[in-house]
């Protein structure tokens, strides 16, 4: 079974989103996320100060199977990225919800991350894949 | 890998003089700073060390010729050798392409066949041979179409809708040409989801794009109304025609209301495809389209051809390439038409789609899952290993390498996206009964190995020159340059 960390928000597209003492949020994917691309052997992060727009396409991961898009959950914008992740793309797949993380961003609106699913609600959504 | 580099067996100095031009070039008219000031790093090798490599390389290919090769949503079906011979005419090859008119009415005769035989299977108005590929097609097609709502002053079209399930080449078309790509998702039974599609398509649609047949290998129940719903919005239909072996002559695209169709020639009308071409795209148009098309296109004026040119369509979206199009590939697609004739287009499609609807009823008869077990199949389909991952961690990649063992190339896998360990297999119209049957045994025996000896199956292939390669390394560590050793 994949892992869903309980203090995580996600999104149906399967980005978690884990909201900071200081009130920005760390955005990655989920283990399910990864573990249905396989191994990873590229990933693409957008870079700091980025304003993205709610589910805006602004990220890619790429494993031998697919390239993929990743969205943003809520709109805000781009403070840091992940750039251990552009040598070693294998750290999203090992480890997606610590050293895998992709950006950091301010939210235009913390309340946005009301709309996104609880730990429970997506684990209910991973069962009817 | 028993075939050592050419660049491993180099020796300085040795060449074959014998196919080499032996005149000195003249480099005068390049300026000296843009001429490279080192010699390529070219292998040294005798005439014979040269051919027998390229043999000994060719010998290790998985071919159409060799193997069956079931490569869904690929159409890699046998070219028959008679087209081949015919195109390779020496009064076809010796042809230049500058040369007048009036000494190349045979070709131009067979062109204007090729285009007239294209739109009575399609049902199209008219039909554009220049594309030089598929991907050339596409970019005529959604080029014609942002031409035909610009010239109605109708500026605000910039969306292409693509379902889920169209081939990944539809969404980069249209974004290469500006347009924003809105994605439809697919229902569970392979259709697309027409209350989604209603949600999304308005003033700002420019067109969609299908394939249909889907890459799910079902043919889309709804299109008529599909077509309705996207035409009473002003938008146009693309059709895809990647998968037009399935219905060739039986449906025609233009009687579903698409408005421009891309035809892979090279795929369904005999030209060997895979590596890279050459390709041979052409385009059908509906009659709102036909002024936009791209040139050359070949006319008949009383009993002459003749080119037709920006004088002939203004409004044409101009030249894809220097001169028509792959010239050699257009002349297999029209001799293979003129092999078949219209009876046996229709049963190109019949067997395609019975091979496919054999194989498939036989796999499930030996427990095998398939995507969509309650839809006809069309020239391919869709098996999902989901279960075998879960039961006994049998993955798509390993069936599709311990198959190499048994003598058949692997289907396509993980395409489409959305089935997990999906195996697409499309056996072809050219493929007998006895082989299908070996291809059934062959995916049972494997999966009944697995039963017992996954580490078997997942040490596969055994019996190929390269075992099982790190494909993950291959594509983190990039090595794509012949460095010598250190001598």
């Amino acid at each position: 079974m994949s892992k869903v960390p309980a203090e995580l928000k996600y999104a149906k597209s399967h980005e978690w989103v884990k909201l900071e003492s200081d009130g920005s949020v760390t955005v990655g994917i989920t283990d399910f996320a990864q573990g249905s691309l396989g191994d990873l052997v590229f990933v693409e992060t957008p870079a700091a100060g980025r304003k993205l727009g709610k589910e805006e396409s602004c990220a890619v991961v790429e494993s031998v199977k697919a390239a993929s898009d990743v969205y943003a959950p809520i709109a805000g914008e781009v403070t840091a990225n992940n750039a251990a992740l552009g040598d070693s793309p294998e750290i999203l797949n090992s480890d997606p919800y610590e050293g895998g993380w992709m950006w950091k961003m301010k939210p235009d609106n913390v309340a946005d991350l009301d709309g996104l699913l609880d730990a429970a609600a997506y684990e209910d959504f991973l069962k009817t894949l | 890998m028993t075939e050592k580099l050419l660049f491993e067996v180099s020796r300085a100095g040795r060449a074959a003089f014998a196919q080499a031009p032996g005149v000195e070039i003249d480099l005068s008219a390049i300026p000296e700073s843009l001429r490279r000031k080192d010699k390529p790093q070219l292998p040294e090798v005798s005439e014979m060390q040269a051919v027998r490599h390229f043999t000994r390389l060719s010998q290790l290919n998985f071919s159409i010729d060799t193997h069956f090769y079931p490569l869904g949503s690929c159409t890699m079906k046998y070219n028959p050798r008679a087209c081949n011979k015919l195109a390779m005419l020496p009064q076809f090859l010796s042809r230049h392409p500058l040369a007048p008119e009036s000494h190349s009415q045979g070709f131009l005769a067979c062109m204007y066949d090729l285009q007239d035989i294209l739109k009575n299977v399609t049902g199209m108005a008219a039909v554009s041979l220049t594309p030089m590929a598929g991907a050339q097609g596409e970019f005529a097609g959604v080029s014609m179409i942002q031409a035909y709502h610009k010239a109605r002053g109708d500026l605000e079209r910039t969306e292409i809708l693509v379902p889920d399930a169209a081939h990944g080449t539809n969404p980069a078309t249209a974004a290469m040409l500006g347009c924003t790509v809105r994605e439809i998702p697919t229902n569970a039974d392979g259709d697309v989801d027409v209350d989604a599609l209603k949600a999304v398509v308005g003033p700002k649609t420019a067109g969609i794009m299908l394939t249909n047949p889907s890459t799910f290998g079902v043919f889309e129940r709804r299109i008529k109304e599909i077509a309705g719903i996207v035409h009473d919005a002003g938008g146009l239909l693309y059709y895809d025609g990647a998968n037009l072996n399935a219905i060739l002559g039986k449906v025609r695209p233009g009687d579903m209301g698409f408005d421009v169709i891309h035809m892979n020639l090279h795929k369904t009308f005999s030209t060997p495809h895979g590596g890279g071409g050459p390709g041979a795209g052409a385009v059908g148009v509906s009659e709102r389209l036909k002024p936009f098309m791209p040139i050359p296109v070949v006319g008949k004026d009383g009993d002459r051809y003749r080119w037709l040119t920006e004088q002939d369509l203004p409004q044409t979206i101009g030249r894809l390439s220097a001169w028509m199009g792959n010239a050699g590939v257009l002349l297999r697609a029209y001799i293979y038409a003129r092999m078949l004739g219209r009876e046996g287009m229709h049963r190109v499609a019949e067997f395609a789609t019975l091979n496919a609807n054999y194989l498939a009823a036989r796999l499930a008869e030996k427990g095998f899952d398939l995507a969509f077990p309650k839809r006809r199949a069309s020239h391919e389909f869709i098996v999902t290993l989901k279960k075998q991952k879960q039961e006994i961690e049998l993955t798509a990649t390993d069936v599709a390498k311990r198959l190499l063992d048994h003598g058949f190339h692997a289907p396509t896998v993980y395409f489409p996206l959305l089935v997990p360990e999906c195996l697409l297999i499309e056996p072809t119209e050219s493929e007998d009964r006895e082989t299908l049957d070996a291809f059934v045994d062959a995916l049972a025996a494997i999966w009944d190995e697995a039963k017992t000896d996954i580490a078997k199956v997942k040490g596969a292939p055994y019996t190929m020159p390269v075992r099982r390669l790190d494909d993950v390394r291959a594509a983190r560590q990039l090595d794509l340059r012949y460095v010598p050793p250190a001598a």
